[in-house]
């Protein structure tokens, strides 16, 4: 194992890491999709911020994603409630028009704008390790891999801290209107969250393969657990296995990293839906026949 | 530019002489995947699957590979068989995951979308490192490419827009049975499950059909934004049909112009804002369920409102004085009515237009004779609705004054009928006041 393997594996985990702890709270919203769309539309933020800053620093396209993230859910919102217009429609009307946006400005800046079409949408991660940060005399590693840090220590907190209100405004909205929780603010926070673990994912594994490091481990715990804090540990977990796998099956096969950790986790959510224990189809399928058998 | 007119025509004009058979191409390509998707996306809408054709699009991209891989080549057919049974899969995928697991239906639809896309990634990226000198343009359909659209490939997409065209004229009826009532169509002894399968398989084809202009990731626009659209015009889903499809054609050119004017602007962003375009439009001025119609309606309400209760206001002024030729100042009413002064000074004016109140000397107003009938008659109803409330439903009488200051305004002369049917001759309401006659027996005073 060389240097560059290490970085691109620890990159690849904090991605599935930070993804897994703010996905484990769309999946139970049944907001996967506003992820998803939310994943596409960071684009023109982060073309707008490059933009107006002339450079590729951190903190403007992070501030112009989350902007981005956040219009995303209000204006599926206002499409949804004041335009009547059902909600999967709202939102599929928002993310295509603001990534077409997107693309339409990274086309037109082509030369000048520093992001190549083609990372929208799988970033490679190989050349992470490579872009590295200096402060004064020493290089702290690849950029990537205090973005990606931040970020998960920064999704961590916010569970922790907000753990609380976002499991109730998850399970039951109505009862943590009543006890005074301010519902549309977690939510707009949670958006905001997710916006920023997207961006800051956007470098290594490219806008639409974040969705499946937010939703597929999220939804293989599931599977395995009735206990949100157990399904976000045990979502961490399949998301890091996905990226361990998945760089193993790239090398395997020489193609994408990112493309290749997607896939693991898919495997992985398979083997959760035949295999578990409580909700596996296998398991339920034997406790039938053995229901049916049991009389004679 | 090749076969350019004499005359030099300027390039927004020059386009529409068809300069090249290129230009032809991709205008034809665009419209007809702009119908296509159309077409098949309002049954998708109808249904609340607007993201199933994000799903699937996505979905597409490992079977473009896998069918590189297996033929070497990048035939037309070749390409869209591939796509064709990738989309297939994910979505027997998507139902599989609802029905077998716990998982929700847009978790299916994400993790189908991101884990077949990630695996048309992995194949792709394969593919580019394998050195094949033939794979140079699978990379397009992440973003479509509709200036590599060649004649073959319009014929091909034509046909299959006709098709699927014929096959919604024919299969009008059975489709829009069952996209808004399967259980219905299924008492009526329609095949619902084969036509369930069978509209699956043409959201399908179509968005196969978009896939090499418009690319992965926008083909859900245009499956979306059409219907979503012209749903906002009319309740027919004929009407609904006819305007998506138009509205998916009208896009189709716009990203076909826009491309043309300019080297580096792609076709498919372009159309996917051309459409965008037209939502907005029809977001805020369609008559009836626009932005702006709701709200003329609301404002429209609201003085009506207002209106009504001043008149009943003035006429209770009048009926505790016994007196209705006292007139009353703005100051008074606003006491008993809270409303800024001059939202207030307005609905006078108003009301005094209409020739319900006239202005006496000093500021002050009085009702009209045609003021006193209409202010009758809606306390009459307010009356009537409070005294049903508490006989009929048994709402305690300290509770029946709300409800009847909103009911009051909304209710119609057959509900007014009916109420004083129910009701007989009770000539008192809850809190012991008179309720006014009918009009014809008004009139006798």
């Amino acid at each position: 194992m060389t240097m560059d393997t290490f970085w691109i594996l620890v990159i690849g985990s904090l991605v599935a890491a930070s993804c897994s702890l703010v996905g484990c709270f769309l999946v139970l919203r049944r907001l996967s999709m506003l992820g998803d769309a939310i994943s596409h539309a960071v684009l023109p933020g982060i073309v707008i911020a490059f933009m107006l800053t002339g450079s590729r620093n951190i903190v403007p396209m992070l501030v112009g994603a989350m902007a981005m993230g956040m219009l995303t859910a209000f204006l599926t919102d206002v499409l949804n409630r004041f335009g009547k217009l059902q909600s999967d429609a709202a939102m599929g009307v928002t993310f295509t028009w603001l990534f077409a946006i997107g693309v339409i400005l990274v086309s037109k800046y082509t030369g000048t704008v520093d992001l190549d079409v083609d990372c929208v949408l799988y970033g490679e991660i190989v050349f992470a390790p490579l872009d590295t940060l200096t402060w004064g005399d020493y290089n702290l590693g690849p950029r990537a891999v205090w973005l990606t840090g931040a970020v998960s220590v920064f999704n961590l907190i916010f569970v922790l801290l907000g753990y609380k209100q976002l499991k109730i405004c998850s399970f039951d909205p109505a009862l943590a209107a009543s006890i005074g929780i301010n519902v549309a603010f977690w939510h707009y926070l949670l958006m905001g969250f997710v916006s920023l673990t997207t961006v800051a994912s956007f470098e290594s594994v490219g806008a639409i393969l974040v969705v499946a490091m937010l939703i597929v481990p999220a939804n293989t715990a599931y599977l395995l657990t009735d206990r949100l804090s157990h399904m976000l540990m045990i979502s961490v977990i399949v998301g890091v296995l996905s990226a361990l796998g998945g760089y193993a099956l790239a090398a395997w096969v020489d193609g994408a990293i990112a493309g290749a950790m997607a896939v693991v986790s898919g495997g992985l959510y398979v083997l959760a839906a035949l295999a578990s224990p409580r909700h596996g189809v296998l398991p339920k399928f034997l406790r039938q026949r053995k229901q049916l058998v049991a009389p004679e | 530019m090749n076969g350019a007119a004499p005359e030099g025509l300027p390039p927004w004009l020059e386009f529409f002489t068809f300069p090249s058979a290129n230009v032809v191409y991709v205008l034809a390509g665009c419209v007809i995947l702009g119908i296509s998707a159309g077409l098949l996306g309002c049954f998708a809408f109808l249904r609340k699957r607007s993201l199933l054709g994000d799903a699937l699009s996505h979905a597409a991209l490992p079977g473009v590979c896998m069918a590189f891989m297996l033929t070497g080549t990048k035939e037309p057919l070749v390409v869209l068989s591939g796509a064709v049974v990738s989309c297939w899969m994910g979505s027997l995928a998507i139902e599989w995951i609802v029905k077998y697991t716990r998982c929700k239906e847009d978790s299916a639809l994400g993790m189908v979308l991101s884990v077949f896309f990630g695996l048309g990634i992995l194949l792709l990226t394969h593919i580019q490192k394998s050195g094949n000198a033939a794979q140079s343009g699978l990379d397009k359909f992440l973003f479509g490419q509709a200036a590599s659209l060649v004649e073959k490939d319009v014929y091909l997409l034509g046909g299959l827009g006709l098709v699927l065209c014929a096959i919604v004229l024919v299969g009008y009826k059975e489709l829009k049975i069952v996209s808004f009532d399967p259980d219905f169509a299924r008492g009526l002894g329609l095949p619902v499950r084969a036509v369930e399968i069978a509209l699956a398989t043409m959201i399908v084809l179509a968005v196969c059909i978009g896939l090499q202009a418009v690319g992965v990731v926008l083909m859900a626009a245009m499956l979306v934004t059409p219907a979503a659209a012209a749903r906002y015009w009319t309740d027919h889903l004929g009407r609904m049909l006819l305007l998506a499809v138009l509205f998916g054609a009208i896009s189709g050119f716009i990203g076909a112009y826009v491309s043309y004017l300019s080297a580096r602007m792609p076709t498919g962003p372009w159309m996917v804002v051309g459409v965008t375009s037209i939502f907005i439009v029809s977001f805020l001025v369609a008559p009836r369920r626009g932005a702006l119609a709701r709200v003329v309606r609301h404002r429209r309400f609201r003085r009506k409102t207002a209106t009504e209760n001043i008149l009943r206001t003035l006429y209770k002024f009048g009926e505790a004085a016994r007196d209705w030729h006292e007139p009353r100042s703005l100051g008074e009413l606003l006491q008993h009515r809270d409303m800024p002064m001059g939202f207030l000074q307005r609905t006078v004016r108003r009301l005094e237009h209409e020739g319900l109140v006239s202005e006496e000397s000093g500021g002050r107003f009085i009702l009209t004779r045609a003021g006193i009938e209409a202010a009758e008659r809606l306390t009459r109803l307010h009356r009537l609705w409070e005294l049903y409330l508490m006989k009929k439903l048994e709402i305690a009488p300290d509770h029946v004054h709300d409800d009847a200051e909103e009911i009051e305004h909304i209710l119609t002369p057959e509900l007014e009928q009916r109420l004083m049917d129910e009701l007989g001759d009770e000539g008192l309401d809850p809190h012991g006041q008179q309720i006014p006659a009918a009009a014809q027996e008004g009139q006798a005073r």
